[in-house]
């Protein structure tokens, strides 16, 4: 009976590493950002709508607000767009777009079709703002607090349940 | 023959067109090469198994563009290295620093390699006092050889 009790052992080892690697929500490819609990990058860019006006993260400077990275080419950021609308409407937070290599007439085009969550876009036409902000997949949202820090980064899609599970709790933390 | 021949000349073709169309890159060799030694060592955060210098996703080719312009200013390998961390984390890093959290990483499989050795050692240990041979008892005797006429009786 004890020489079983040897594999046994590795066995249940081994179903622990493998249900560890499988435990809902765990994505293998989200990298953790280093940027978290750090000062939002800065930036001076076009804004998408007009090329004369520019938009500038310091400008944001004591207030609560998210920064949506997002591209006319990426397609999982149709699946988000209605979400974002949806919580754009309460008004929780403002939104903010920085507009990822991309063209100014394909991205105004997007948000005719999908609809425009944001109180403005930022214009990242050579993707260098994203590079600063560490963006290696689009869609990508972060909270940044009122002294300008990064708070919580979603890689991917924000949903529903990452608003209510995530976004509104920590919202109302900074908020305070 | 023939059909060797078409094949070495296709080869031999096909080669002279690699050749040509990775002419472009090659303008500034002593940055490439530095390029590729970084980027070598690095992880593409979009195809995560590919290395940033071997990836063809965008960003990998605007990493590269970047750590192109940061040598071209005379920036060091650490100074380029800290860039990529301090943006994508040691994730990027495929020899991820020594630290607290990566000791198992780095002594784990020492670890590993010591329970084996010590593992074996018990193991032959005990199979060497296993096969020591002994004599068998009287009694012990008589039974076996009982056993063998009981077998041969029975065939």
């Amino acid at each position: 009976m004890r020489r079983f009790l040897i594999p046994l052992g590795l066995f249940v080892v081994l179903v622990g590493f493998l249900a560890w690697g499988l435990k809902p929500g765990y994505d293998p490819h989200e990298v953790p950002s280093p940027l978290i609990n750090k000062a939002a990058p800065n930036f001076d860019l076009t804004q998408l709508a007009d090329p004369q006006l520019k938009f500038s993260p310091r400008e944001m400077l004591g207030r609560v607000w998210l920064l949506n990275v997002w591209a006319s080419w990426c397609v999982s950021c149709r699946e988000e767009a209605p979400v974002l609308m949806r919580f754009a409407q309460t008004g929780v937070v403002p939104i903010y777009g920085l507009n990822y290599k991309d063209k100014r007439d394909d991205a105004q085009a997007w948000l005719a079709r999908f609809g425009n969550p944001y109180v403005l876009n930022a214009f990242d036409s050579d993707g260098s703002v994203g590079i600063n902000y560490g963006v290696y997949g689009v869609p990508e949202t972060y909270v940044i607090d009122k002294a300008g820090i990064i708070r919580y980064k979603q890689i991917g899609p924000v949903t529903d349940a990452v608003i209510k599970d995530k976004l509104l709790p920590l919202l109302k933390e900074l908020n305070r | 023959m023939k059909i060797l021949m078409v094949f070495a000349l296709a080869l031999f073709v096909s080669g002279t067109l690699f050749a040509r169309e990775a002419a472009p890159l090659a303008s500034d060799v002593a940055v490439e090469k530095r390029m590729v030694a970084i980027t070598s060592v690095m992880r593409c955060l979009v195809c995560q198994n590919e290395s940033l210098a071997a990836s063809q996703a965008d960003l990998a080719v605007d990493l590269r563009r970047e750590i192109r312009g940061m040598i071209k200013a005379g920036k060091t390998d650490k100074e380029i290295r800290d860039f990529m961390v301090n943006r994508y984390g040691d994730f990027v890093l495929y020899r991820p620093p020594m630290m607290a959290s990566t000791y198992l990483l780095w002594f784990g499989p020492f670890l590993l390699l010591a329970f084996g050795i010590a593992g074996l050692v018990f193991y032959l240990r005990r199979r060497g006092t296993r096969i020591e041979e002994k004599d068998l008892s009287a009694a012990d005797k008589e039974r076996a050889e009982d056993l063998l006429k009981q077998q041969e009786a029975g065939r």
